[in-house]
């Protein structure tokens, strides 16, 4: 029985994952269909869909602590598809604000990311995201290299970084939620950073 | 071997590995339900953020009650201070705006207001007057001639509304209590009560919360304390029973459930700009030429409409009130 569910690829997980993490782009997009997301309903969904994005942002990093704690190995299979969520999601924000929000007004959308710190830090957490989504392929993996694929896929660690300060800055007073997601990211961090820190020791007793 | 009947022919016998499969197949279809809703329920609970529990109570919002209604206030003359622009729903101006007493978000003031007792009620007025007074609020509404008065809202953050306030101009009540020379500012204080204000038990402002207007600002007659909205008496949420409002400032200036007046010789703190003076002047004049230090303050939403519109220096009524300001560096006193 452990050897057998050990061999299987569970292939109910990713589509299972998937699924379930379009609720909220579906959810979002019935309520505005039903004129249900308040007198504001544009700041609404650009909120929502932020708020989202950065969960899957933190959800990503999560993944290997997960296995390096309790030896899960599944949460490494969907890690590829948590961090191209949050890239979907950053997407549907960044639309959101540019398009419905703005109206594409490139001097107030320019202005904005220039002049604003919690606008550039999110445009930057954005920016972040684009070579991670263009290489997260296996064919991207194998023309770049590991070393330098890893490389770059440590912006991981700082895209969900500037998006908990993004979201700090843009709120008026009451910073409890933004910093309870800083809360949880500091702590898997923290558990990457001891993880890293193990290993190089073990690396240095094994050459001793 | 015959007490078993009919042996069904091995073409209906089902192969093993089908079996095994069907099974595999029903496990996996569990696994896949469960999961995705998991997933699925736990990024809505999210969404949500710590506001659960508001979506509901927002629902049950009050719909324009009729005429007769106890609410209703009887008001003499009627103003249009918004250019005839669209009134801003019931709806929405009872179920979105600030009151950080009933909790950080816009629905939270609609959701939890329900524990505030605007009556029995009193305001006091003292400092510099020759004439201090407590007013029972029913008898000093009573005292005036109310007035409709249509007002845009401009809030700091960047959103508005058009609403149709009932009141009087602050500054007939002033005159009643004779202000003395010394009185060169006013003062006002909200409620200080947890019980009735759960908002108060976060120190996220200083409570109670206090605002202030030069003298002659509060003199101005476009200055008006609203008891009332769309005709009948204010909801809870919105600052019963008594809350200022002044149209070229930014709504956080138009303090709410007021108690306490005073006038004096000294500016008064105010709330906003205790917890962040570079952010929150004490002037707070609506400005699309000097942006919040996080936002810009050049356009705004109005909500129910879709497109941005350009903000106002003065909210619009700069033509009544700029030169309240002559010679003033109005980036220096924000």
């Amino acid at each position: 029985m452990e050897a057998r569910r050990k061999k299987s690829p569970l292939p109910w997980l990713k589509p299972a994952v998937l699924t379930g993490s379009l609720v909220p782009v579906a959810a979002i997009l019935e309520r505005a269909w039903r004129d249900d997301l308040g007198p504001d309903p544009i700041a609404q969904a650009l909120n929502q869909l932020g708020l989202i994005a950065l969960v899957f942002l933190v959800a990503a990093l999560g993944c290997t602590p997960l296995k390096t704690i309790f030896g899960w190995t599944w949460p490494m299979r969907i890690r590829r598809m948590l961090g191209l969520l949050a890239f979907f999601y950053a997407l549907l924000h960044v639309i959101t604000y540019t398009v419905l929000d703005q109206g594409l007004d490139w001097n107030a959308i320019v202005d904005d990311v220039v002049k604003r710190k919690f606008i550039f830090l999110g445009f930057s957490t954005f920016v972040l995201l684009i070579p991670l989504a263009a290489t997260s392929t296996n064919s991207a993996l194998r023309r770049l290299g590991y070393v330098r694929w890893k490389q770059l896929h440590r912006l991981a660690y700082l895209a969900p970084a500037l998006a908990v300060l993004h979201f700090t800055l843009k709120v008026k007073r009451d910073e409890t939620e933004p910093l309870t997601y800083g809360l949880v990211l500091a702590a898997l961090l923290t558990a990457r950073l001891i993880e890293y820190m193990g290993a190089d020791r073990a690396l240095l007793t094994r050459e001793i | 071997m015959s007490d078993i009947g009919i042996i069904p022919p091995t073409s209906e016998i089902t192969p093993e590995r089908v079996y095994l499969q069907r099974r595999e197949f029903i496990k996996n279809s569990l696994l896949f339900a469960a999961t995705s809703s998991g997933v699925g329920s736990t990024l809505l609970w999210l969404m949500r953020g710590l506001r659960a529990k508001d979506h509901e109570k927002t629902a049950k919002a009050p719909a324009t009650g009729a005429p007769d209604d106890d609410s209703a206030l009887t008001v003499a003359q009627h103003y249009d201070y918004a250019s005839g622009e669209k009134n801003t729903s019931y709806n929405d101006v009872t179920n979105y705006n600030n009151f950080y007493e009933f909790g950080t978000d816009k629905s939270d003031p609609a959701a939890n207001a329900d524990s505030l007792r605007p009556r029995p009620w009193h305001v006091a007025i003292d400092g510099a007057v020759a004439r201090p007074q407590v007013f029972e609020v029913d008898q000093l509404i009573k005292s005036f001639p109310l007035e409709e008065r249509i007002y845009r809202m401009r809030c700091v953050e960047a959103w508005s509304m058009v609403i149709p306030w009932v009141g009087f101009p602050l500054g007939d009540l002033l005159k009643r209590v004779e202000p003395t020379s010394r009185a060169k500012y006013v003062a006002f204080k909200s409620l200080l009560d947890p019980q009735q204000m759960p908002g108060q038990r976060t120190d996220l402002l200083q409570w109670p919360y206090v605002e202030g207007l030069r003298i002659d600002e509060a003199m101005h007659p476009l200055t008006i304390l609203a008891v009332g909205l769309y005709g009948k008496r204010l909801p809870n949420q919105d600052g019963a029973p008594i809350r200022l409002v002044v149209p070229w400032k930014y709504g956080f200036k138009g303090i709410k459930s007021i108690v306490n007046i005073s006038l004096t010789a000294e500016q008064p703190p105010t709330s906003w700009n205790i917890a962040a003076a570079d952010e929150y002047g004490f002037y707070a004049n609506v400005n699309p030429a000097v942006d919040h230090p996080r936002w810009s303050q050049a356009t705004e939403r109005r909500i129910g409409e879709y497109h941005r519109r350009p903000t106002l220096p003065f909210n619009g009524y700069g033509d009544q009130v700029a030169s309240l300001y002559t010679g003033m560096d109005l980036r220096t006193f924000f």
